[in-house]
């Protein structure tokens, strides 16, 4: 008897499983040992240290793309949550093992949230915009002020133990080998990545992730289907904002520093483009994002001098900075990817998967 | 009282200059449906290019500003015609994120051609000072009033009596109806981009006369008139008008009595106060002061 091809699909259960196919299950292990070995092969700390702040903001724009991507509002106040988050951890990061400032700062950052959303999440329309561009602003004065939890204007540091047990992500060691902060950092955050990517994953697989996808598709057509679209819209910004804090909180941990000037508008651009260019609505698409968009700002400030143009100083030669040019490279290409290619990195990825999944038959 | 007399005049002075920003906003939400985060870019760009016209083209001043609006109008309706156009029938929310990715786009550009340096532009109000019975009057913030209140004027005017203006409030009612009429959306679509920029230009050379003078920094302060926006109600011009004079007197009440009263709430706080009183509003009066409220069964 001919067998099915491994790709059809022939019920409902393994049209919903994650890693289905043999090539996807093939994938996961590639990606899975890729990562585990990564730190080994690349140890130079910079790129190490891209590699982990593109690891965080993946966590982030994972969150902000379940609120974006599937329930479709728009936030701008993402870094208000990751800045609650770092501070949250500076707080109580060396008093708490890492089991429980993570969660605290999680718990803190989806309180915030649900303190927020309803001002702006029961109207209809996208006052959420608005509301959370003034979050950011009014967060930032309350960074700048109060000074017994954020140190004022010229910042805090973040002392927080990162142990988990016998593993001390400091300083791993592994059959007799002992790794660098950079490396534990790097395994500790993938790690992160992962966990979040499969909870926000599975989220959106269940009826209430069902329910935001038809709010953000229609949201009256939602709520005549029985979906209570403000409550599900304020459920997906306090999910959100707990993993931004997350976020935050590795943020805060890894650099061990954190001031006030670091949560403006301009982070929550970033996030923003991020799960654009990623591609809205998909989770592998946030970590592509993260790839691409996250490392620019790092990777602009140490090649910044062979870029033409670029001021690298303050009154150097070249007639754009450093920020400016971030700026403009984050704005650019949110308009280009929105009115060129709105499905974003994730969606060429599954066209040049679909060409040759049919190949040579695809036309 | 004195002293409270001349905080309500910065207020009202400040709030003008919000009322303006604010409207374009409304013109582009109501004929749209768009919230349109690039204000603060126009502003911008109209300011940097009102200071080239009278500083560098040695225009006068009268002639530098209607240049600067002009030309903003055009980028404003060039910029609906290049990218927004291709949007058309996509969801606002796209829409609202590609004006995102503007803003971003103008700031960073501005600051590389005319770079970073504060400007002053030459201007005839200069810190010029009016002084009627104790109370000292900027003649700038006298004129800001005067031209605010004129172009408000003159905007409800176009809005009540001429076909285009007709137009615009049907297609904003109703975009198909408005089309079955042979009224062109294209049109309506590019003119109020067009109005929006040039009120956010006006709005930008009026704050870049004034003593502050002119730093990249002055995008911001339409981000503070989406406060207006909201408390005057999103879809009443008029409603805009009103938010960004109460905006402005509140901010302006709060800077003044900063020492006295808010010593207690860290300095400069009266930059949030904008966003606080939204966020009052939106809790007791979601739908804005003169806004319609959004009815609708299930």
């Amino acid at each position: 008897m001919a067998k099915p091809h491994r790709d059809l699909v022939r019920d409902y259960r393994q049209d919903l499983r994650l890693f289905g196919s043999p090539p996807a299950r093939a994938g996961l292990v590639a990606m899975v040992a890729a990562l585990a070995l990564l730190p080994m092969v690349v140890q130079d700390d910079f790129w190490l240290s891209v590699l982990i702040y593109v690891g965080i903001t993946a966590v982030g724009a994972i969150g902000l793309n379940l609120l974006t991507g599937y329930c479709g509002q728009i936030s701008l106040g993402h870094a208000f949550f990751i800045g609650a988050g770092a501070y949250v951890t500076g707080w109580v990061g060396s008093d708490l093992p890492l089991y429980l400032w993570l969660p605290t700062a999680a718990l803190v950052g989806g309180l915030l949230g649900a303190v927020i959303g309803p001002f702006a999440l029961r109207l209809r329309g996208h006052y959420l915009a608005i509301v959370t561009l003034g979050l950011v602003f009014i967060g930032e004065h309350l960074w700048r002020n109060w000074r017994g939890l954020t140190g004022g204007n010229s910042g805090t540091s973040v002392d927080a133990q990162v142990s988990l047990g016998p593993i001390d992500f400091n300083r791993v060691e592994l059959a007799g080998e002992v790794y660098s902060r950079n490396q534990g950092y790097f395994w500790l955050v993938w790690v992160l990545v992962a966990i979040v990517a499969l909870l926000v994953k599975n989220l959106v697989r269940t009826r209430p992730g069902r329910a935001l996808q038809a709010v953000r598709d229609r949201d009256q057509a939602a709520e005549v289907i029985g979906v209570r679209a403000g409550r599900y819209k304020i459920g997906a910004f306090v999910v959100s904002s707990a993993i931004a804090s997350v976020a935050g909180a590795l943020f805060g941990s890894y650099q061990q520093f954190v001031s006030p000037d670091e949560w403006n508008l301009l982070l929550s651009i970033q996030y923003i483009a991020i799960v654009i260019v990623g591609g809205l609505g998909t989770v592998f698409g946030s970590i592509l994002g993260a790839i691409f968009v996250g490392a620019l700002p790092a990777l602009i400030d140490r090649f910044g001098d062979a870029i033409p143009g670029v001021r690298t100083s303050v009154g150097g030669e070249g007639f754009i900075s450093v920020f400016a040019l971030n700026q403009a490279i984050f704005g650019v290409l949110i308009v280009l990817f929105l009115v060129f290619e709105p499905r974003g990195l994730a969606g060429i990825w599954l066209r040049i998967k679909a060409y040759f999944k049919s190949w040579p038959f695809s036309y | 009282m004195t002293a409270f007399l001349q905080n309500c005049f910065a207020g009202l002075a400040l709030g003008s200059t919000y009322a303006l920003v604010a409207l374009g906003f409304v013109v582009i939400f109501k004929s749209t449906g768009v919230i349109n985060f690039a204000q603060g870019g126009l502003l911008a760009l109209g300011a940097y290019l009102g200071y080239t016209f009278s500083n560098n083209l040695l225009l006068s001043f009268a002639v530098a500003i209607l240049l600067a609006c002009g030309a903003a109008a055009l980028v404003g309706a060039g910029f609906e015609r290049l990218v927004l156009r291709r949007m058309v029938g996509q969801p606002p929310f796209a829409v609202i994120m590609i004006t995102i990715g503007l803003l971003f786009v103008l700031e960073p550009l501005i600051t590389a051609i005319w770079g970073f340096d504060n400007h002053q532009v030459r201007n005839p109000w200069n810190i010029n000072t009016v002084e009627v019975s104790g109370l000292v009057f900027g003649v700038k913030d006298l004129w800001t009033i005067g031209l605010t209140a004129a172009v408000v004027v003159g905007f409800f005017v176009f809005f009540r009596y001429s076909s285009l203006g007709l137009a615009m409030r049907v297609t904003a009612f109703d975009p198909e109806a408005a089309l079955a009429q042979g009224i062109s959306a294209k049109k309506v679509y590019a003119v109020s981009w067009a109005i929006a920029a040039a009120l956010a230009a006006l709005a930008g050379v009026a704050m870049a006369a004034g003593p502050g003078g002119l730093s990249p920094s002055i995008g911001f302060i339409a981000l503070a008139a989406f406060p207006a926006m909201i408390v005057g109600g999103m879809d009443s011009p008029a409603g805009a008008v009103l938010g960004g004079v109460v905006i402005g007197l509140a901010e302006a009440l709060t800077r003044g009595y900063q020492d006295q009263l808010f010593s207690w709430a860290g300095d400069n706080v009266s930059v949030i106060v904008p966003y606080l009183l939204m966020i009052v509003i939106l809790l007791i009066r979601p739908y804005g002061l003169l806004g319609t409220k959004d009815v609708r069964r299930v």
